[in-house]
């Protein structure tokens, strides 16, 4: 007898926040498959370009920034940073000099910490911070967390051209 | 007539043309290194050998040179990518005699060319080593867009220095640049996709 009134209550509770615990339940899903699903890509490739004119914009005073301060990389999911120099002068880019239209496809294979000379830099110099895969579940909600952070900012080299 | 054949030839010619290119193109992606893409002529210089003669990289067309920049003091990058390199060759067996590498210095102070000749002989006595004054080694590594800065203590100096080994091709490209801390393996694929270009 005492279970009927609380039964109720429990259908009354749902009732009335029926549309709190399905977004709660959604979101809750959603975590866990971020956490649970395994990370694959289609491209290892991280791309940027270091676009026409870049050098002239420089000269005549515009402070732009091209390619950002720090590129993070995954390592076995987006390990290979790949630069293509567009502009019409030779870039020096972490150990080598990429002549006007030549691209550099250059892997990682170990999580570090990267500094690299860069003269598409005002600063002349980037950091390539390479991480390891991510594993664990809460790596991979990290990870996926900040894919989506990423790909809802535009990218300087985008928003320069 | 002769127009006609020329164009045959040209019809037969370009498909081959294209295999190879894709062909080449498949070996660079399936390089470890990093790749350039299109690879630039690697530039040339005239330094002196450890061998006593002049050192010029162009001498070494039709071979596959690794180019190393560095100092005989380096404590660490140095020696570990020249072991790493020396045993490469070994593995490479008799294909590893179309393989040059070449070490140049970036403290002319202390790497004369009697200094390198028995630093490298300590790894193989086939490598050679490049020297010269500090405005000559300053001008190649400008080539290659390569930093190199003397760090002082209070007793003595050392260099930052690039760790990166670049690839050159038997036609005299700069193809890749492999990253330090890669093993001979490493160095024996890739150099192996090379030398059969």
């Amino acid at each position: 007898m005492a279970a009927e009134p609380s039964r109720n209550a429990v259908v009354k509770f749902f009732r009335r926040y029926w549309a709190v615990i399905s977004i709660a339940v959604a979101v809750l899903g959603v975590i866990a498959w971020a956490a649970a699903a395994p990370i694959t890509s289609a491209s290892r490739d991280e791309i940027f370009e270091i676009p026409k004119g870049t050098w002239a914009r420089r000269m005549a005073g515009d402070n732009i920034e091209i390619l950002p301060n720090e590129i993070r990389l995954t390592l076995g999911v987006r390990d290979i940073l790949v630069l293509e120099n567009q502009d019409d002068v030779p870039q020096i880019f972490g150990p080598t000099l990429m002549m006007p239209g030549q691209g550099l496809r250059l892997p990682f294979a170990l999580a570090s910490s990267y500094q690299f000379a860069c003269t598409a830099h005002a600063s002349g110099q980037m950091t390539i911070l390479v991480e390891p895969f991510p594993a664990s579940a809460w790596a991979r909600l990290r990870w996926r967390v900040r894919e989506l952070l990423k790909s809802a900012m535009p990218r300087r080299d985008e928003a320069a051209t | 007539m002769l127009a006609r054949l020329l164009n045959r030839a040209l019809v037969m010619l370009l498909p081959l043309l294209c295999l190879t290119a894709l062909a080449s193109a498949a070996d660079d992606a399936s390089l470890i290194a990093g790749v350039f893409s299109p690879p630039r002529a690697a530039p040339d210089f005239s330094l002196r050998g450890s061998d006593g003669n002049e050192l010029q990289l162009s001498h070494y067309r039709a071979k596959v040179v690794i180019l190393e920049f560095g100092f005989t003091s380096c404590p660490d990058v140095c020696p570990t990518t020249l072991a790493a390199l020396a045993r490469a060759r070994k593995q490479l067996g008799p294909e590893g005699n179309d393989v040059q590498i070449v070490y140049i210095t970036v403290d002319p102070e202390r790497d004369d060319a009697e200094r390198l000749r028995k630093y490298l002989a300590a790894f193989d006595p086939t490598f050679i080593g490049g020297t010269g004054t500090a405005e000559q080694l300053a001008a190649v590594r400008r080539e290659y867009g390569i930093a190199a800065t003397r760090t002082n203590s209070s007793t003595s100096y050392a260099f930052s220095h690039s760790s990166y080994t670049y690839l050159i091709d038997r036609e005299g490209k700069l193809r890749a640049l492999m990253p330090y801390g890669h093993t001979p393996d490493d160095y024996v694929h890739d150099v192996g996709i090379l030398l059969k270009q």
